[in-house]
Order: C-alpha cells, then sequence, then structure tokens
C-alpha cells in the first residue's frame, strides 16, 4: 500500500496504481480525453493535469500517466491545474472546433473565448484510435506519421490498409469525430450553447422531457435563454 | 529514374540478414536501404515487415518521423544547403535561392530528370566553416552564390 496526500486527504494506492486511477477510486474527480480504461495511458492530452509537490517546486504532471508514489503531495484543482486545464481545452477547440467532446469539456470548465487561430484538423492527436486499433481490435492498422506540426494519423502510404478490419473501432473512440451538436448556433470556434440555452420543454413541464437521455444537451430543441 | 522501376527486392534480404533480423536496428537497416536505392521504395518496407516481423505502420512511422529518410525518390545527387542560424546570418538562404535558380527547383523538390535533389537542414555542427552545403556526402565549405556552379559541375558528367 501506498500512502499519499490527495487535496490535503490522506489517501492509500495499490502498488502500479497512478494518480488518476487513486483519485477515481476516492472519487476525486479529474478530467481526461486521451485516456481510456482498456488501453495504455499514452499522457497526450494534459487535460488530467495535476499539480504535485508543494511550494515552489510544485509542478504539473499528467495523472494518467504518473505512478502514485509514496508520500506524493497531490492537489487536483488548484488554480495553476484550472488555468492549465482550460489552456488545454482552448488549444484542443482551435484544432477540431467541430468536435462535441471538446465543446462539451469548454462548457463544462468555462472556457468562454478562444484566442487561437481556428486550423480545422479534426484531430488532436491523441492516439485513441492508434491504440483501440492495435490493443483492442488487434489491427496496427493505422499509426502517427510524420512529426512536429506535420504529424497525423494515416495508414500506410495513405492507403487502404490491408490490416484493417473496417471494424470502426478507430471511429468509435475518436472524441473528434463526434461532430458537434446541431442545436441553434452561430458559426464560430466556441459553442458553448449547453451555457446559455434553453430546453423548450421546460416550458410545458416540470422536468426535462428529454427522449435523448441528454438533458437537453444535444442542442436540438434548445433555443437561446431570455 | 522511373518511379517504378523494378526494385530488386534480394537486396532488402540481404540487408536485413546482414543486422541479424535484429527489430532493435530498424534504424540502421532503413540506413541500408535508402542507401541503394536512395530512397526507401514502398515494396521494400513492406518486404521489410515481413521480414522483421513489424507491423508496416510501425516502420512508416519511423521513416517519415526522420527527415533523412524519403518515401519518394531522391536524385542521383543530394545538396543540402545547412540553414541552420550560423549558416543563415552568412547568407544560406541566398545560397539556396541560386541553387533554386540553377537547378529549376525548389527546395525539397528533385529535378525531372531525376538528377538533382535540393534540401535543407538546420545545422550540421560545423558552423565555424559555414556556410555549408554538402553535396552526395562532400562537404563544401564557406560557400558563396559565385560557387554554386562550380559545385553543381563537380557533380555534373
Ligand atoms: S477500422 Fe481499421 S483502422 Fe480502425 S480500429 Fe478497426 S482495424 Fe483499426
Ligand atoms: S483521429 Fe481521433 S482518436 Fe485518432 S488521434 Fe486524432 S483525435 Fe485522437
Ligand atoms: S488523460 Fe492524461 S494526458 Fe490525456
Ligand atoms: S549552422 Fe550550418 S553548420 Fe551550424
Amino acid at each position: 500500500m501506498i500512502t499519499m496526500k490527495m487535496n490535503g486527504v490522506e489517501v492509500k494506492a495499490e502498488e502500479g496504481w497512478t494518480i488518476l486511477e487513486t483519485a477515481k477510486f476516492y472519487g476525486l474527480e479529474i478530467p481526461t480525453l486521451c485516456h481510456h480504461e482498456g488501453l495504455t495511458p499514452y499522457g497526450a492530452c494534459r487535460l488530467c493535469l495535476v499539480e504535485i509537490g508543494e511550494g515552489p517546486r510544485a509542478k504539473l504532471v499528467s495523472s494518467c500517466t504518473y505512478p502514485a508514489e509514496e508520500g506524493l503531495v497531490v492537489h487536483t484543482d488548484t488554480k495553476r491545474v484550472v488555468q492549465a486545464r482550460r489552456m488545454m481545452i482552448e488549444l484542443m477547440l482551435s484544432v477540431a472546433p467541430y468536435s462535441k467532446t471538446i465543446q462539451d469539456l469548454a462548457s463544462k470548465f468555462g472556457v468562454t473565448r478562444m484566442r487561437f487561430k481556428i486550423r480545422n484538423e479534426e484531430c488532436i492527436l491523441c492516439g485513441l484510435c492508434v491504440r483501440m486499433c492495435e490493443e483492442q481490435m488487434d489491427g496496427k492498422a493505422i499509426g502517427f506519421q510524420n512529426r512536429g506540426y506535420q504529424r497525423k494519423i494515416s495508414t500506410p502510404f495513405d492507403l487502404r490498409s490491408e490490416e484493417c478490419r473496417l471494424c470502426g473501432g478507430c471511429i468509435y473512440i475518436c472524441p473528434a469525430c463526434q461532430l458537434r451538436c446541431q442545436g441553434p448556433q452561430a458559426e464560430s470556434a466556441l459553442c458553448n450553447a449547453c451555457l446559455t440555452m434553453d430546453p423548450t420543454c421546460l416550458d410545458y413541464y416540470d422536468e426535462l422531457q428529454c427522449w435523448m437521455y441528454d438533458a437537453g444537451r444535444c442542442g436540438t430543441c434548445v433555443r437561446e435563454k431570455k | 529514374m522511373s518511379v517504378h522501376q523494378l526494385i530488386n527486392l534480394e537486396k532488402v534480404q540481404e540487408i536485413v540478414e546482414r543486422h541479424g533480423y535484429n527489430k532493435n536496428k530498424l534504424i540502421a537497416i532503413l540506413q541500408g536501404i535508402q542507401a541503394v536505392y536512395h530512397y526507401l521504395p514502398a515494396e521494400a518496407l513492406k518486404t521489410l515487415s515481413k521480414l522483421l516481423k513489424i507491423p508496416l505502420i510501425d516502420i512508416i512511422s519511423v521513416a517519415t518521423f526522420y527527415r533523412a529518410f524519403s518515401l519518394t525518390p531522391k536524385g542521383q545527387h543530394v545538396a543540402t544547403v545547412c540553414m541552420g542560424t550560423a549558416c543563415h546570418v552568412r547568407g544560406a538562404p541566398k545560397i539556396l535561392e541560386e541553387f533554386e535558380r540553377q537547378l529549376n527547383i525548389r527546395r525539397e523538390e528533385t529535378t525531372e530528370d531525376g538528377q538533382w535533389s535540393l534540401e535543407t537542414v538546420a545545422c550540421l555542427g560545423c558552423c565555424a566553416i559555414g556556410p555549408v552545403v554538402v553535396v552526395d556526402g562532400d562537404y563544401h565549405a564557406h560557400t558563396s552564390i559565385r560557387k554554386v556552379p562550380t559545385i553543381l559541375n563537380k557533380y555534373r558528367k
């Protein structure tokens, strides 16, 4: 058993756990994007950042890859963490503004501005698809290519891969492939509709009547708040 | 040089054998293949994937990561102009432009007759002799615009 301090509370982690797993065990929520149970941690999106250590030597690490250590002091929601998290969301938005997952994160964490040039690359290089293909679908059909700003996901020679079984696992898991809601919204990098919109059914009923079980979050029935 | 030239895949086998079918020597093997064909032909990589039992996509990831490897055919001669800081301030951009003019191609391109490829690199580690141009592995020190035709002629038969 490893004993650590998380947000001031003493917690116990099992050998081999990461900070994220420990936090989850204790019901502490840390947002993640490139992390998926059943796939190896990858540490690409930096959304799961937490602060470890104290004072001037405290630093940000990705909790999904950082192993639990004896005596570690972890803070999951410091000012620095929240700011870094917002920045990551903002950066991902600039790359894939059409992703519902990222738009939802923006609304959830109060990201209400996007100061970067929109690049519309529709891939945040989280590597989920690559790991899905290799680890769960036994495919090894897609992977990272090039480097730096030219880095991309593709099949060998950008052709239909002989290894691909068209299982669709890569599309299923991709956070950027899920298109953002098509409710009433302006064409902008930032949707924030769930913050400013109002489901219409509440005019008639006391409770949300969402038959999509999405509480108006899909944006279809909502209109701008008066 | 035609893109569809028949390639002799036995060479790939030879190179892999020389490295004892060792997966860890992938980069050395790729360098060997590139030395033979002047680039990494798709067929060679597919064969390599089978011989080394490495998924093709992993080989592609490595091959596209390093600037030293090329998936498209390169010219018979490769001129590499250093654009590192030291060479840059001593006029490398002008020298590169001169190469572009003389060869009538842009950087990172190959002439139609397949004779020349023009590349750039960020510092070769010999800034003292800059601006540096490397042609087929030979270093040309203290180059200038005027020396460009001389350098090119040296390699023209
Ligand atoms: S559809 Fe093809 S590329 Fe995608 S996970 Fe399945 S095998 Fe891999
Ligand atoms: S295609 Fe999707 S899952 Fe794959 S790296 Fe890009 S964003 Fe992630
Ligand atoms: S979830 Fe940890 S870096 Fe993406
Ligand atoms: S900058 Fe050209 S060799 Fe260093």
